[in-house]
């Protein structure tokens, strides 16, 4: 397929599910804002800027962060290029470029999202919040799953996942990061009931409560961090995306598994078996936030590998 | 909502003959709309422009609303085109498309109508559309415009005459195409009784026809469509087309000369292009060849072509015959390639380089449509009675400057359609914008863009001027339905 191609698709789908993490963020912290004594809950968020890593450019503009501009500045604000809207936007223009490849029914469904979130009345989506960040994540969620099932899983669906899966597990690292050192440090909580809600929260904030419950029970903040990086079977740990992103690249590319044929298959490779041999204490002990600063790294570089192989802006022509 | 007082006035009406009749094979239809309970019109209206909304056939707008998106005016009320009045039209565009193509053949070869002196040499060397780095080009088959979208209009007679040629990058076919998927689901009762012949092929006879350009050798050749991108307001149609073709849609940056061959960029490496279905204009084709300066086209691409490489539909230089001027011989190319007689009439043409035509011009300029050779779109125009008298004047300057440049026709009574004006009916100007394909045969496609003059009073179709659309009912002979049967 062309790499233009290919590289649209990829980002349509990295900004289709940043959209919905995004969304998901701020629908959990609603929830739990509502559960905090009142003078906290202005509290809870700055770190939800923190998570996207934007926090200075937030202060610059909005200044404190409270529940109604933080809201805005994620959902609304045209001029943040990751907000929802922004996302939205980008998404569905990549999805214009390729509307010969992908099917009539993933670009009726991102339109019309699309304008669903553009002409929304942002008092009214404020006044019910949760009924609307509800649809919009309900609103990804039909997309991947139009997606998965109008469009042949060929070279192209490949690439849409490997940017829905690259962008999931960098989501999920950066949520684990800042939360887990603010819950961590408050002690005196430690087994408390509010202690409890907030690492709920967390999980929530990665859809992993329910399925955390089902594997580990009591929620304990070393198993809460195992299960949203080691575990391979839960959709949204890191070990499970970095999985699918492998697998994606080996079949767009034929090369066998445990092989690598470029360096998008090298990097991945890479980082994918050195979650396999290591273990949460291992993490632990090297410092959490240590170990997911630099697979954030990693993540960008496959990210780059993942470009460079595929859609070279100006491919050197061999005559 | 019915018909039963509205009244065609003084132009011919395609739906309706005169107060509270309808036409023969518009009589199903408007007995259907009439019986429906109120409001329901309406309602189907609404649902109409929700599906294109939502299909995303829409436009920017900018201003006070910017960010909001709107959709091509579309109006649910189908234009009906009996099948005798069809068969002559399918004739007359046959006609005219061969006449057309012997034409642009002969001037990049041994210009024989202008050596029999049909048409002056200065004529086609002055219009827009020559390409002296055609000459001598010899597309496949000898054939240059593949795909053409004419305009037809139709006066108070209901004549239909010929308005326009379009064979450069005649756009609209998608539109054709989506109203008539809105259409059935609007009226899926009337439309299942009213024999109305199918289009739905289009897009598989396309690619036929692009696949025949393919160099002989290649089996199964790739063939792709060059858009402009997506911001080229006619993109959507550039995206439609390429989808429900199943081919790339490929910008010029995803191309490459290599070795005399055209390449595109894929996640694979480079792989090879044999048939481009160009929608970008002959100027930003090859900025070798053509315009320096353009970044849309493909360096090299013209060596490619001529070395018979790849195929470009539509070739390079049929927009010779776009040129307004031009147009006016075509009765004369007929009779003098075909030797027979013109089925579809030109609209009566007075070229301004005519000493005696341009004297008769400048004293009507009240009355006539002063038109710019070589524009299209709407853009360049006079119409006399709706000008004021600076316009005229402006225009007589013109005229005086560049008389080639200058042609005028008489204000036609366009014919009318009715369109729903909130909770009635009133009549709006048409024309009609059928498809032709030329490859191994000339297809016309039964059925084309009726493109509506939404104002009021209007005379002006063209959608960069508030023109709106509707669905085109090409009704089948008897003979035509028992073959689907």
């Amino acid at each position: 397929m062309l790499s233009r191609a290919a590289d649209a698709i990829y980002w349509m789908n990295r900004y289709v599910e940043r959209a919905e993490n995004i969304a998901r963020f701020i629908q959990v912290n609603l929830h739990l804002s509502l559960d905090q004594p009142m003078q906290m809950r202005t509290d809870q968020w700055a770190p939800l800027v923190k998570v996207t890593g934007d926090y200075e450019r937030f202060v610059a503009g909005n200044g404190e962060a409270t529940q109604e501009s933080v809201i805005d500045f994620l959902t609304f604000n045209r001029d943040y290029p990751n907000s929802i809207i922004s996302c939205l936007d980008r998404a569905r223009e990549n999805a214009r470029s390729v509307r010969q490849i992908i099917s009539s029914e993933m670009w009726q469904q991102i339109n019309t999202f699309y304008l669903m979130v553009a002409g929304v009345h942002k008092g009214i989506a404020l006044e019910v919040p949760d009924d609307f960040f509800a649809r919009v994540q309900m609103a990804c969620h039909t997309f991947t799953g139009i997606m998965s099932a109008t469009m042949s899983h060929g070279e192209a669906w490949h690439f849409g996942r490997i940017g829905a899966m690259l962008e999931r597990a960098d989501k999920t690292s950066r949520i684990l990061d800042v939360k887990y050192f603010i819950l961590l440090p408050q002690v005196q909580d430690v087994g408390t009931p509010y202690d409890n809600i907030q690492w709920s929260a967390l999980l929530k904030s990665a859809s992993a409560f329910e399925m955390y419950r089902k594997r580990y029970g009591r929620i304990e903040p070393r198993d809460v961090a195992a299960f949203l990086i080691l575990d391979p079977e839960f959709p949204r740990s890191i070990h499970y995306c970095l999985l699918e992103v492998e697998r994606s690249l080996h079949l767009i590319t034929g090369t066998p598994s445990n092989t690598f044929g470029n360096e998008a298959e090298r990097s991945i490779g890479r980082l994918r078996s050195g979650l396999v041999y290591t273990d949460i204490g291992e993490i632990i002990d090297q410092g959490l936030h240590q170990f997911l600063d630099g697979l954030q790294a990693q993540l960008n570089a496959v990210n780059g590998a993942v470009s460079q192989s595929f859609f070279p802006i100006n491919p050197t022509v061999s005559t | 909502m019915n018909f039963s007082d509205y009244a065609p006035g003084r132009f011919y009406d395609e739906l309706i003959a005169s107060s509270g009749l309808p036409r023969e094979g518009a009589a199903l239809l408007v007995d259907q709309i009439g019986g429906l309970p109120d409001g329901d019109l309406r309602r189907r209206q609404e649902a109409a422009e929700l599906v294109l909304l939502n299909m995303g056939i829409t436009f920017n707008v900018y201003g006070d609303d910017a960010g909001a998106e709107k959709i091509m005016p579309f109006d649910i009320i189908p234009r009906v085109v009996e099948a005798h009045d069809w068969a002559r039209i399918e004739r007359g565009l046959k006609q005219r498309i061969q006449a057309l193509n012997l034409f642009i053949d002969d001037v990049y070869h041994d210009k024989r109508i202008i050596k029999d002196g049909v048409i002056p040499a200065f004529v086609v060397a002055s219009a827009s559309g020559y390409r002296e780095a055609c000459v001598g080009l010899r597309p496949p088959s000898g054939i240059w415009c593949h795909v053409t979208g004419t305009d037809l209009v139709r006066d108070e007679s209901g004549q239909f005459y010929v308005l326009e040629d379009n064979l450069r990058c005649p756009s609209g076919v998608s539109y054709v195409l989506e109203n008539r998927q809105v259409l059935k689901r609007t009226f899926p009762q009337v439309f299942g009784a009213s024999h109305v012949r199918a289009i739905d092929d289009y897009p598989d006879r396309l690619l036929q026809s692009l696949r025949f350009l393919a160099p002989e050798h290649i089996p199964s050749p790739t063939v792709v469509v060059l858009t402009p991108g997506i911001y080229n307001s006619a993109y959507f149609e550039h995206a439609f087309l390429a989808q429900q073709m199943g081919v790339e849609l490929v910008e010029g940056r995803d191309l490459v000369v290599v070795d005399n061959l055209v390449m595109m960029r894929t996640t694979q490496g480079l792989q090879r292009v044999d048939v481009i279905y160009r929608r970008i204009d002959d100027d930003f084709l090859d900025p070798g060849v053509f315009r320096a300066d353009s970044a849309l086209g493909v360096p090299g691409l013209m060596d490619v072509y001529r070395a018979g490489n790849v195929g470009l539909a539509n070739a390079p230089g049929t927009g010779v015959a776009d040129d307004k001027v031009i147009y006016a011989y075509v009765p004369k190319m007929i009779e003098f390639y075909l030797q027979e007689e013109v089925i579809l009439p030109n609209v009566q043409t007075y070229l301004c380089w005519d000493d005696d035509d341009r004297r008769y011009v400048l004293e009507h300029l009240d009355e006539l449509v002063v038109k710019t050779a070589n524009e299209s779109g709407g853009y360049g125009m006079l119409i006399g009675p709706h000008s004021t008298a600076a316009e005229q004047a402006d225009f007589a300057q013109r005229i005086k400057a560049d008389p080639r440049n200058y042609i005028a026709q008489p204000t036609l009574a366009l014919s009318r359609s009715p369109v729903i004006v909130d909770d009635h009916f009133e009549g709006r100007h048409v024309d009609l914008r059928p498809f032709i394909l030329y490859g191994e045969d000339v297809y016309v496609m039964p059925g084309g863009l009726t493109r509506v003059a939404m104002r009021k009073g209007s005379l002006v179709v063209n959608s960069s001027q508030g023109g709106g659309s509707k669905d085109t009912w090409v009704l089948a002979t008897t003979a035509q339905e028992s073959d689907h049967a």
